[in-house]
């Protein structure tokens, strides 16, 4: 059973429905004694850094995620990716969950449109559990203006649009994608799918 | 590297596909959540219904529609069409649309433009503008499918559009829709070099040739056609191969 952490800033349909058509067993839910029950949590996100922090942080949840993060396969998607890191710089600082080193900050697109919207390739530069028959260089599909800047280690697909950002980050079982999975076509549904094999 | 997208559009009324479809294997052919689901599956972008019901009663049926294709569909889902208020918006994106297309009530109520985006995001908010030549040599924003000149001036009004907080330009050019002769290419070119957001060309693709030159001469960011994918005369991949061939950008 994969928890869809329900915080008031994410857009929870869309991802659900993809659990749904793959027939991932999920539930939606704030509710602490079900994401602590749950096999795998997924975090999504839509939105500003600040914004998003502040509302997770207003469900009395936070201590919690960062304990079942490092327990069970873990997914923060967009939004969701960026909290996984020390801080955010969207708004003024804001801490985020600190589950990896780095700091989320504008992207550098080198002059072209911002928002970063569409799809763009990734290289795996890391293959990961998620990376799981992936092909090099597919197209996911994005939409931010905001990236992390995290060590090397932690980056398993590595996106450019003007500067190269993390598109994938990954550590143990802690996973965050900076594009959405579940609008990326076949391509996403895989990255889901094999989380959802991690899960179990 | 950002692909060029590719995007079908459906004309839906009442909850069927309204133009002519030529798709082989779908048994209901009116049906828009098995076409949007081909059209995914065949290599689409992105999918835009445009909502041509007249009736108000007909909204609950597109948002089935919506509701059903989100389902199914895993790439980008735009919904516009007879979207007026805020409340529009919030039922079509909570049907699962990513997107909403604004036209007319852009024009009558621009700042629906600052709250929407307020409220949802930039990144959900298409404003679509028609637009053609006028006789004073500049180009005018109409509504109404082209019958009702607004008089406002196309660049002025996508700047506002962007300053308001429009996320993406759909930009159909009146002159070239229908055609087939080639996207309306001076038009796009203008409206690229005036805004620094998403611009969506539309109206006039009769050929792969047509998607890759208004690729190669303007920078706008993707490219949509209705008839053309419906009535089979092009498929989505042939269309991808001719820009692969010029090296543009294809997923």
């Amino acid at each position: 059973m994969i928890a869809v952490i329900d915080y008031g800033a994410g857009n929870l349909f869309s991802v659900c429905n993809a659990l749904r058509y793959l027939s991932l067993p999920h539930v939606v839910t704030k509710d602490a004694a079900e994401i602590a029950a749950a096999d795998g949590i997924l975090l999504p996100g839509v939105g500003a850094f600040a914004d998003a922090m502040e509302k997770l942080t207003a469900t009395g949840l936070v201590d919690l995620i960062k304990a079942e993060a490092e327990r069970k396969p873990f997914l923060g998607v967009c939004l969701g990716l960026q909290m996984l890191f020390e801080e955010g710089r969207e708004f003024g600082v804001t801490p985020g969950l600190g589950l990896l080193p780095g700091v989320v900050r504008p992207l550098d697109s080198h002059g072209q449109k911002l928002p970063h919207i569409g799809w763009n390739t990734a290289k795996i530069v890391n293959a990961c559990p998620l990376t799981a028959g992936i092909a090099d260089e597919s197209y996911f599909y994005y939409v931010h203006s905001f990236c992390a800047d995290t060590d090397a280690r932690y980056i398993s697909l590595a996106t450019t649009y003007g500067e190269t950002f993390p598109g994938m980050v990954w550590r143990d079982q802690i996973f965050g994608c900076q594009f959405h999975p579940e609008k990326s076509g076949d391509v996403g549904l895989q990255i889901l799918k094999n989380f959802g094999r991690l899960v179990g | 590297m950002l692909a060029k997208r590719i995007i079908p559009c459906l004309d839906v009324r009442d909850g069927k596909v309204v133009k002519g479809i030529n798709f082989v294997g779908i048994k209901e052919v009116g049906d828009p959540v098995a076409l949007a689901k081909q059209y995914s599956d065949s290599g689409a972008d992105e999918i835009v219904f445009l909502d041509i019901t007249a009736s108000h009663e007909g909204r609950g049926t597109m948002l089935d529609v919506v509701r059903r294709t989100a389902e199914v569909v895993f790439v980008p889902l735009t919904v516009g069409g007879g979207i007026r208020t805020i409340d529009d918006i919030r039922e079509t994106l909570r049907a699962g649309s990513d997107k909403v297309g604004i036209n007319s009530a852009a024009v009558r109520t621009p700042e629906l433009i600052n709250e929407a985006a307020e409220i949802f995001g930039r990144q959900c908010i298409v404003a679509a503008v028609d637009a053609k030549l006028a006789d004073d040599g500049s180009w005018h924003v109409v509504i109404n499918g082209g019958r009702i000149d607004t008089g406002k001036e196309l660049i002025s009004w996508v700047k506002e559009l962007e300053a308001r907080g429009a996320g993406e330009i759909l930009l159909t050019s009146m002159d070239a829709d229908g055609t087939k002769a080639g996207y309306d290419l001076a038009m796009t070119k203008a409206v690229c070099a005036a805004v620094n957001i998403p611009v969506i060309a539309s109206g006039g693709a009769g050929s792969v040739d047509d998607f890759a030159n208004v690729f190669e001469e303007t920078d706008c960011d993707a490219a949509l056609a209705a008839s053309l994918f419906h009535y089979g005369e092009l498929t989505i991949d042939e269309v991808k191969d001719a820009m692969r061939a010029r090296h543009i950008p294809a997923r």
